[in-house]
């Protein structure tokens, strides 16, 4: 009797990932302070908690600081051009719907090279877990105005000052019909980002998360004025969207209380400039996933295909002895 | 009724009686005498005939010409169709710009391009007649039945312009018919506009001799989604057209078919294309709309979701060829179908499909170019952009589909090829196979076609994904899903373990590697073979959609009693062996291509500064044989008879 229990024991111990289990051996390469180890951290967290295998994993990135994400983690990893993360991981979603798909892009890759993939991913979407690096600059290639830098930013190519108001990537999402999830975190709230990436990874459909997080190389003290006044920081609470822990609650005691199936009131709080609001904005379940609406009604066999050609090549076939049933097509 | 009917300027009846016999005919003319009904018509029997139909688009000359051409093809003819499109959606109507039809080449014998000059051209306005004439499209004494209408038009600028290009046509010494179609048709229809195409087929039946009731089962056939009424309609018409021609042309032609042993069948190239993705077992094909590409994906999205597969637009073509490679990471080989602007903003992404060493495979339907160029016409401009398109030294498979049969196999064999050996496979064709139509032996399916289910077995411990194999480069292919196979794909230059290399060996070792695979390749494929003589004079070497032209022009060629050959190359990269060694046994080698060559008898052009075709650029590089070349960028599918021109004058420069 106890032999088998013993070995479904011994097998339980041996399925059960645990946070090494996700890491790679290429230790993270990310500067000191740098918001993106604590991006990884929570990844490789959520991955633990929700028990994911890493050969049904797959983390899909673009080109940038962030997009180094998936050479740190033990899952497959496709790290592809600057800007299309997003169309590579709809192609390897469409047919292979076992694969836990996740996205790490930043707010150069997605909000410029790759902002039309940005939205039509939305439109389409497809269900896997997007996480967006927003540090408000471009980092690995040295300190250039991106999307998302603030006006008056100095940087190689604004050395008088960013002419432009940044773009908004929770009001853009928010715009797009078809939005099934919309969230954002930051970097220095680590609980909060975790809990608010595992309601991302459990939605199903295009989840999306903007992080906010710190580039200590060009963006010193960039989000000082938050980190240094909680009040600054507007959480978002619902039982829909995340719930706070007591002491969380208690540093960060500016909190509302916001529906995330409230898509009006979701643009207003994505508009906010002067409070950063962190939270679930905005959830809708019931669109439907582009890969469900594609999804063939029969496995492609070779019989399937057999049948299928033979009925196409008689629409065009003479036959040797036409009896004029069945004239070629025009 | 009218007696007017069977209108002829006097100047035409004049030229006729000058011209008829013997010169009026093709060379291949052979007088005979058929029993005809009522007077004995006499029948003359042809080897060939090149037929072209044309109209203001939307008056159905397309349909017309497609089921003319379906129809020979069913008693046994040898076709090939040639589309002939306006660039516009709505050109102006009567204008020469907005020329829409089709070409129909018949003849006894299996038929495989558009050939020269056409000898017989209906056109529905004098103005889309005009286009053709002043391109060159018909034969100097080719017979032209023109629609009559325009003759008592009420707009006087209308009658005047009908009765100039009337006029300057029969003094060119065209056989020259005014047919008052229209008059006739509205006997039947209210709107002769509708109806008047099929009025049209039914002239052109009588005077081809097609057994009509082949041609009503045609007409059924065509408008078999209609209803009854229009189907009837339809019908009478064909016969009203097949009657009056019976009783005013003096025009009766036959081409003698034999009907094929085993069963044919008659598509164009783009819905071989789409087929043969079928037949491949692809899963994906991920597109954006672009012409003359998009008809392929537009069949297969009618057909691709009944094997429970996908089309997917994508919202550009750079998302579409990324997609593709998704798909293909994923496991699922995929398809990308384009035509040259895309294939250009691909090119990244077909980059980092070598670099990771994905399969993937590309249709791309040349168009003209550069830019926008000429989205509907025939070029061959691609082939250096496919084969040098990207960024660094990305080696890539290039093939070209030379025939519709073609079309349909090089894909199935493309994604066998992009599969066995982890490569990118362009597959090349063009406007004039896209939308030509040829008959081919009915493919029998085959199991072997498809891809073997995608391996999700555990990778063993300590593979690494990059494994290559130091005499062909090849590694594995590790699979999401696949137990121990986990890794971080990437475009950055990587070690065998697909780690980001900073080492300059690593990054030697694995150019090399990916080099290598084309070797590997190369030494799979037959060397090419000879059409014509063995040594010679002259060869002429072609890739695609010119093969049918290429060698009809060495056939006209031999009989003239000249020493040449050609040879095509269905592989432009690798190049298969023995390809030198067959250049060598010839005195001349000269490139025959659909794209820009500078010509050596321009002033500033000598042979230090002179732009070669694609093929030839090619050719020079691996062979170092002195090869010249030779081609046009006029928008159409070459000519035989444009071909041997070259050729001859090639055979003699000294």
């Amino acid at each position: 009797m106890t032999a088998p229990l013993t070995q479904c024991l011994l097998r339980l111990i041996d399925e059960n990932y645990t946070l090494t289990d996700y890491q790679s051996d290429t230790p993270p390469r990310w500067c000191t302070g740098c918001g993106d180890n604590g991006i990884l951290t929570a990844v490789q967290r959520l991955c633990r908690d929700e028990q994911l295998s890493p050969e049904k994993t797959v983390m899909v990135s673009g080109i940038g600081c962030s997009s180094r994400l998936p050479h740190y983690m033990n899952a497959y990893g496709f790290h592809g051009l600057h800007g299309r993360a997003l169309p590579v991981a709809e192609g390897i979603k469409l047919r292979r719907p076992d694969l836990n798909v996740f996205v790490t892009t930043g707010d150069g890759d997605c909000c410029s090279i790759g902002a039309a993939h940005w939205i039509h991913a939305i439109r389409y979407n497809m269900d896997m877990t997007v996480l967006l690096h927003d540090n408000e600059v471009y980092g690995l290639t040295k300190m250039q105005a991106s999307p998302t830098s603030p006006r008056g930013l100095k940087s190689n190519t604004t050395p008088r000052g960013a002419l432009l108001d940044p773009l908004n990537p929770l009001t853009v999402t928010l715009g797009v019909p078809n939005v099934s999830f919309v969230a954002q975190a930051v970097d220095w709230i680590p609980e909060v980002l975790f809990d608010i990436i595992t309601q991302a990874y459990r939605h199903k459909g295009f989840s999306f998360v903007r992080v906010l997080q710190r580039c200590p190389e060009f963006m010193d003290h960039r989000f000082d004025p938050w980190i240094h006044d909680p009040l600054k920081t507007r959480l978002l609470v619902h039982a829909e969207g995340i719930q706070l822990k007591t002491d969380i609650s208690r540093i960060y005691r500016n909190q509302e209380t916001h529906d995330p199936s409230d898509l009006h009131r979701a643009r207003e709080v994505a508009s906010e400039t002067e409070e950063i609001p962190v939270g679930v904005l905005y959830r809708n379940s019931a669109v439907p996933c582009y890969e469900d609406l594609r999804e063939g009604e029969r496995p492609n066999t070779p019989g399937l295909i057999r049948t299928v050609l033979n009925e196409e090549f008689d629409k065009f076939t003479i036959w040797p002895e036409d009896d004029g049933a069945a004239p070629p097509a025009e | 009724m009218t007696t007017d009917l069977y209108q002829e300027t006097d100047k035409t009846r004049a030229r006729q009686a000058r011209s008829q016999p013997p010169a009026s005919g093709p060379a291949s003319m052979v007088g005979q005498t058929a029993k005809v009904k009522s007077a004995a018509k006499p029948v003359v029997t042809l080897k060939e005939h090149i037929v072209e139909i044309v109209s203001d688009s939307g008056e159905g000359a397309q349909r017309c010409g497609q089921s003319f051409g379906a129809l020979a093809a069913r008693m046994g003819n040898g076709i090939w169709t040639v589309e002939i499109i306006p660039a516009e959606i709505q050109p102006p109507a009567r204008s020469i710009a907005g020329a829409s039809g089709n070409r129909i080449r018949l003849a006894s014998d299996r038929v495989t391009n558009g050939g020269d000059e056409a000898d017989l051209v209906v056109a529905f306005n004098e103005q889309v007649l005009l286009s053709r004439v002043r391109m060159g499209e018909i034969k100097p004494n080719g017979i032209i039945l023109l629609e009559s209408k325009w003759r008592n038009d009420d707009n006087a600028a209308i009658a005047e312009s009908y009765a100039e290009v009337c006029e300057e046509l029969s003094s060119a010494g065209y056989r020259f018919y005014e047919i008052p179609m229209e008059e006739e048709c509205v006997k039947y229809v209210p709107d002769p506009r509708r109806g008047k195409n099929m009025f049209a087929l039914g002239m052109l039946c009588n005077i081809y001799s097609l057994d009509l009731e082949m041609a009503r089962e045609q007409v059924r056939f065509v408008f078999r989604k209609k209803d009854e009424k229009v189907i009837d309609l339809n019908l009478e018409l064909l016969d009203a057209g097949h009657a009056w021609a019976e009783a005013n042309l003096d025009l009766k032609f036959a081409i003698p078919a034999s009907r094929p042993s085993e069963p044919q069948v008659v598509m164009n190239g783009n819905t071989a294309l789409a087929l043969g993705v079928v037949a491949s077992g692809m899963e994906v094909c991920a597109m954006y709309p672009i012409t003359p590409a998009t008809s392929a994906s537009h069949y297969l999205s009618d057909i691709f979701e009944k094997v429970g597969c996908v089309v997917h637009q994508a919202e550009d073509e750079i998302a579409a060829c990324t997609f593709a490679i998704g798909a293909s990471y994923a496991g699922k080989c995929a398809v990308t179908i384009t035509s040259g602007p895309g294939l250009s903003l691909k090119q990244e992404g077909l980059g980092l499909a070598v670099m990771g060493e994905i399969p993937l495979v590309v249709v791309d339907v040349q168009r003209g170019g550069p830019s926008t160029g000429q989205p509907t016409k025939a070029e061959q401009g691609d082939l250096l952009a496919a084969c040098f398109g990207g960024h660094g030294d990305a080696p890539k498979v290039v093939m070209a589909a030379s025939s519709i049969e073609d079309c349909f196999y090089s894909v199935i064999m493309a994604r066998k090829i992009a599969e066995n050996f982890n490569m990118v496979v362009v597959v090349l064709s063009d406007a004039s196979l896209a939308t030509a139509q040829q008959p081919f032996p009915r493919p029998r399916f085959n199991e072997d076609w498809l891809a073997p289910p995608i391996n999700q077995s555990p990778v063993q411990e300590g593979a690494k994904p990059y494994d290559w194999d130091p005499r062909t480069g090849l590694a594995s292919r590790f699979i999401p899903g696949q137990p121990n196979g986990m890794h971080c794909l990437t475009g950055l230059a990587h070690d065998r373990g697909s780690h980001v290399a900073y080492d300059p060996d690593v990054n030697q070792e694995g150019i090399r590697r990916r080099s290598l695979k084309l070797a590997a390749l190369q030494k799979t494929l037959k060397a090419p073979t000879l059409y014509g003589g063995d040594e010679g004079d002259l060869l002429l070497v072609g890739w695609g959609s010119t093969r049918g032209a290429i060698e009809e022009a060495v056939e006209i060629l031999r009989a003239e009693g000249l020493r040449i050959s050609s040879m095509h190359l269905k592989f432009l990269q690798p190049m298969a062996s023995g390809v030198k060694e067959l250049l060598q046994r010839f005195d001349k080698v000269m490139a025959i291509e659909n794209n820009w060559c500078d010509s050596l008898d321009s002033e500033l052009i000598a042979e230090d500064n002179r732009r070669y075709s694609n093929l030839a650029w090619l050719l020079r590089a691996r062979t170092l044989v002195d090869v010249d070349c030779w081609g046009e960028v006029r928008g159409q599918p070459l000519k035989p008879g444009a071909i041997a021109c070259a050729a001859r004058r090639k055979l003699e420069q000294r």
